[in-house]
């Protein structure tokens, strides 16, 4: 690791009461996992008091049998102590009362900074990638869970509350925990890298975002012990407003992760708007991080309208406001429009940051400018801002205004037409490429099969005639498991093999990672495949029951599915071997051969990535082209990108 | 374009002869798949053709079905080939790789990939349109007032030819009422062979949707909304009917088979439901759009709210007026 920059960092002026090392305070005193840990557990034991006080003489609270007052304020309040106990209050408090912020620990070595509130972006990747994937895990074995009790056509294995709260916990935490699995390690650890930038623009928010997201997944978890949530991922209400406590953790779980969106994406926008190294021009800019910008503008222009839902939701369930309760003149259309408005953008913050790594990769395994460049980005942007305007498809059948269904099936149809521009690019880029079928470019190419069945059967329920035997079916089921699971979650595994050397300087196994690849490639294909006939032939999601005629189907899906966990484990066994278990091997600086900025520093990358700021004279795909390399240094220290369009 | 400079072990063939062969091959594929997706899957394909509906979304599915052929077979064949063709051993060294040729865009092809897309997209949603409009919804829950509305349709139930059966979700089973039957309430679904049925789908508790699997109906059933849905039956027969959307612990137990029966037995059968629940009729509540449970276990009346003030400037209440037992008027379309 390099270690001889001498560059100072902005924060480390100012008297440091908390210096690292041996002469600093006793290890209670330092923020960590243990001061959060303590900080959450009073704080919920403070709000679940407060709460009961509140609720214990409310009419309505003791008729309805459940405080959602206690459980939400403890939630609430036991996260307010986790992030203090962290650490993410300490300089924004110190600020607002006047005091000079002692320095955060920015420069922090070891591997403490990564249980810690570091500042330094790659610290908040790494820590990113080992949350997403166990979030990932977690889900997938609450999917393994939902396959087993559908083996049998009648209740089997769990009663029917329980496999509603599987499914709910399985939803929501693919849907909401994932959101940020390609923007939260690869986006923070990379964008910075591949603009040429020592830093984010806003490091704090960063280290919030990502302190959010396990606070939002325990919440989410602990929903289980206090009776789950019934309502799958969608949350519809009225059903969410007669649930039991278990919909709290839900909604607040939710509310956090739409917070962690918001500070995640508008950091990286802003970063990437401001933090340009000269001569990074937008035409320059790579497509990962464009995927990287209009994702972030996604997450923080739609995750409010979520943050809003969700806490209207609890305002319906505690303080019994009628938002949603057509008793007392409530709508629960309202309910739908407002997570359908954030739903759908959200589907594409789940597949523009794949789309990103699918164009980022393409030139380098084929040693290939990229084709069609701006059509790429005029693509992303186009289906970033379509993406606002089609909601309302997941209302189809729903009963409101149908004269807006044919804009909406308009809307919703042309939105396909910039998601194609991706494959109009993958297309131009293998004409005539030096194909090298890498373990990523695998994953990348797996991720296009995949994604086009996604796609196509997308159309299908743009379509209202056909809508009307698709939607709430099996088919929309395996519809978005093609899009994310075989496109976004491919495309993360390209990214993950691609980039992993980068980020600890050691190479995922290569057998393995082929081994990963057509085990998961195979077997994903013959679980959710077939799920588009089950659905066709009227089989509902969500169902414990199912008809009889569909046994057999369904009996070859679960067990296609055992076998993409045993695949699964393969890629743990390759992950932890690779990165923990065997010595590192020392690697080639750039072992794909890549034109990419990221590549012009060490690896790892040392605290401040650049001991000079790059200047980038040229584009990222010049593959083929007489264009020198992409950054030259100069010997001037650039603190400050200038010359930026 | 030729690659400058690559070791060539045969003759490299030209761009024109790579277009032709993929096109070839790829017309070759489209020639034998399309016809088979067409007319040996598309007849098979769901719902079937149990109703008019039914038939034509059968029809839409064969349509987008063959659409989409062509596209995942370019796809796959092209890459496919390209893969084939251009594929360089994973592990060559880096120094030993000669560079793609650096072709940046293709104008030509660029315009007619847009091109090519738009005209789908354009097409694919003037077909579903004009779908919609002739299959009066094409079977789905079209809302309170819908647009397309079949021949004898009137937003005045009096005045309605078609067969009214009101879907009623609750937690966790569908029930049905008939206002032209009196009103009777029922517990299973039987319906005329060949007859217009408008389903107005309602729920008492959350949202429930109404899918009728192989009349090719879905109509979600919210509290306090008449979803309505136009269906034309054509064969006798089960109708299987499920829910669609999670309605909570037992929303997977909603399930039920209805029938399709010739129209002097739907006569028989609603004659004996009729008979059958006569001393129930009377304790219904009133037909109307939807019903509102209240907290005391009754549900909502409009017909017994107070009168508006007189002078008050606002519009009377549009269900004031009718009394109790007759049907209401459908909230008033636009």
């Amino acid at each position: 690791m390099a270690t001889d920059i001498a560059v100072a960092g902005p924060d480390t002026g100012g008297t440091s009461e908390l210096p690292a090392g041996p002469g600093g305070p006793s290890w209670w005193r330092r923020p960590g996992l243990l001061t959060g840990v303590v900080g959450a557990v009073v704080g919920y034991a403070a709000g679940t008091y407060l709460g009961t006080w509140l609720g214990q003489d409310n009419q309505q609270v003791q008729g309805m049998g459940h405080n959602d007052f206690a459980v939400t304020l403890g939630y609430v309040i036991g996260t307010v102590g986790w992030l203090a106990g962290i650490g993410a209050l300490a300089y924004p408090v110190q600020k607002m009362l006047g005091h000079q912020p002692a320095a955060q620990h920015e420069h922090e070595r070891g591997v403490g900074r990564y249980f810690r509130y570091t500042l330094d972006h790659k610290v908040v990747g790494v820590q990113y990638l080992v949350a997403m994937i166990s979030y990932f895990l977690v889900g997938g074995l609450f999917a393994l869970a939902v396959r087993t009790e559908l083996l049998s056509p009648t209740r089997h294995l769990f009663p029917p509350g329980q496999y509603l709260e599987i499914v709910g916990e399985h939803g929501t935490m693919m849907m909401m925990m994932m959101t940020s699995a390609i923007l939260g390690p690869f986006g923070n650890y990379l964008v910075p890298l591949m603009i040429g930038s020592r830093r984010m623009a806003f490091p704090r928010l960063e280290a919030l975002s990502f302190w959010l997201t396990p606070a939002a997944f325990l919440v989410l978890l602990s929903g289980l012990l206090i009776g789950g949530f019934p309502t799958g991922w969608t949350g519809y209400a009225p059903l969410s407003v007669e649930a039991t406590q278990g919909q709290d953790a839900y909604l607040v779980a939710f509310g956090l992760m739409a917070a962690s969106m918001i500070v995640g994406g508008f950091n990286i926008v802003v970063t990437v708007i401001n933090y340009r190294a000269p001569g990074m021009t937008w035409t320059r800019l790579p497509l990962f991080t464009w995927s990287m910008l209009v994702t972030g503008m996604l997450m923080s222009l739609a995750a409010p309208v979520l943050l809003l839902g969700c806490y209207l939701s609890l305002m319906d369930r505690t303080v019994q406001t009628a938002l949603f309760d057509v008793e007392h003149g409530g709508s629960p259309y309202l309910w739908e429009n407002i997570f359908w408005f954030f739903g759908h953008p959200e589907v594409y913050i789940l597949a523009l940051p794949g789309f990103g790594i699918a164009a980022e990769l393409l030139p380098v395994f084929t040693r290939k400018p990229a084709f069609g460049y701006r059509i790429v980005v005029a693509g992303m942007v186009g289906v970033g801002l379509l993406s606002f305007f089609v909601w309302q498809h997941h209302l189809f059948v729903s009963g409101i205004n149908s004269d807006m269904r044919p804009v909406v099936m308009l809307t919703t149809e042309m939105i396909s037409i910039p998601t194609g521009f991706i494959f109009l690019a993958a297309i131009g880029t293998l004409w005539r490429a030096r194909i090298r079928l890498t373990v990523p470019m695998l994953f990348v190419l797996g991720g296009l099969f995949n994604f086009l069945i996604g796609g196509i059967s997308g159309v299908f329920l743009s379509d209202v005639p056909t809508d009307a035997v698709a939607h709430g079916s099996f088919f929309v089921m395996s519809h978005f498991h093609y899009t994310i699971m075989g496109g976004y979650m491919f495309f993360f595994f390209a990214g993950l093999y691609y980039w992993l050397p980068k980020m600890t300087g050691r190479m995922l196994g290569k057998r393995l990672g082929q081994v990963h690849f057509w085990t998961l490639f195979v077997f994903f294909n013959s679980t959710f495949l077939p799920l588009f006939a089950i659905g066709e032939l009227g089989m509902p999601r969500r169902v414990f029951e199912y008809a009889d005629s569909l046994q057999v189907l369904n009996m070859w899906v679960s067990i296609s599915a055992y076998l993409i966990g045993v695949s699964m484990l393969v890629f743990v066994y390759n992950f932890l071997k690779s990165t923990v278990i065997d010595d590192p091997i020392t690697l080639a600086e750039n072992p794909w051969g890549s034109r990419g900025l990221e590549w012009f520093t060490s690896t790892p990358p040392a605290t401040e990535n650049f001991a000079r700021i790059p200047t980038v004279v040229s584009g990222p795909y010049e593959y083929g082209t007489a264009a020198g390399p992409m950054a030259v240094f100069t010997d001037e220290d650039l603190m400050q990108p200038e010359g930026v369009s | 374009m030729s690659a400058t400079g690559a070791p060539a072990p045969r003759a490299e063939r030209t761009d024109r002869q790579h277009v032709r062969r993929i096109g070839l091959i790829w017309l070759i594929a489209c020639a034998v798949a399309m016809p088979v997706v067409y007319f040996v899957l598309g007849p098979h394909l769901p719902p079937g053709n149990d109703s008019y509906q039914a038939a034509s979304q059968q029809q839409d599915n064969a349509v987008l079905a063959v659409i989409a052929t062509p596209v995942m077979l370019f796809i796959w064949i092209y890459v496919g080939y390209a893969v084939k063709n251009w594929r360089i051993p994973a592990d060559t060294p880096l120094e030993e790789i000669v560079d793609g040729p650096p072709i940046r865009g293709h104008r030509g092809f660029q315009i007619t990939w847009i091109a090519v897309t738009t005209l789908t997209v354009l097409g694919l949603f003037v077909f579903a349109t004009v779908e919609m409009a002739v299959d009066h919804g094409a079977g789905t829950g079209s809302g309170s007032s819908p647009i397309w509305t079949p021949v004898g349709f009137s937003s005045n139930l009096k005045d309605n030819k078609l067969l009214q059966v009101q879907v009623i979700g609750q937690q966790w089973r569908w029930t049905y009422r008939f206002p032209q039957y009196g009103g009777v309430e029922t517990a299973d679904l039987v319906l005329p062979a060949g007859q217009q049925v408008q389903f107005n789908v309602t729920s008492l508790d959350v949202i429930h949707s109404f899918w009728a699997v192989n009349l090719g109906v879905k109509a979600d059933a919210n509290p306090g909304v008449n979803n309505i849905a136009f269906v034309e039956t054509q064969a006798i027969g089960p109708v299987d009917i499920r829910c669609a959307e999670l309605c909570g612990t037992y929303h997977g137990a909603m399930a039920q088979t209805g029938q399709v029966v010739a129209h002097q037995d739907f006569d028989t059968w609603i004659t004996a439901q009729l008979a059958l629940h006569k001393d129930l009729i009377p304790q219904l509540p009133p037909y109307a759009d939807y019903y509102i449970p209240q907290t005391d276990g009754g549900y909502y009346d409009p017909a017994q709210d107070p009168p508006p003030p007189v002078d008050s400037g606002l519009p009377p209440a549009p269900d004031a007026s009718s009394s109790a037992g007759a049907p209401s008027p459908s909230p008033s379309s636009s």
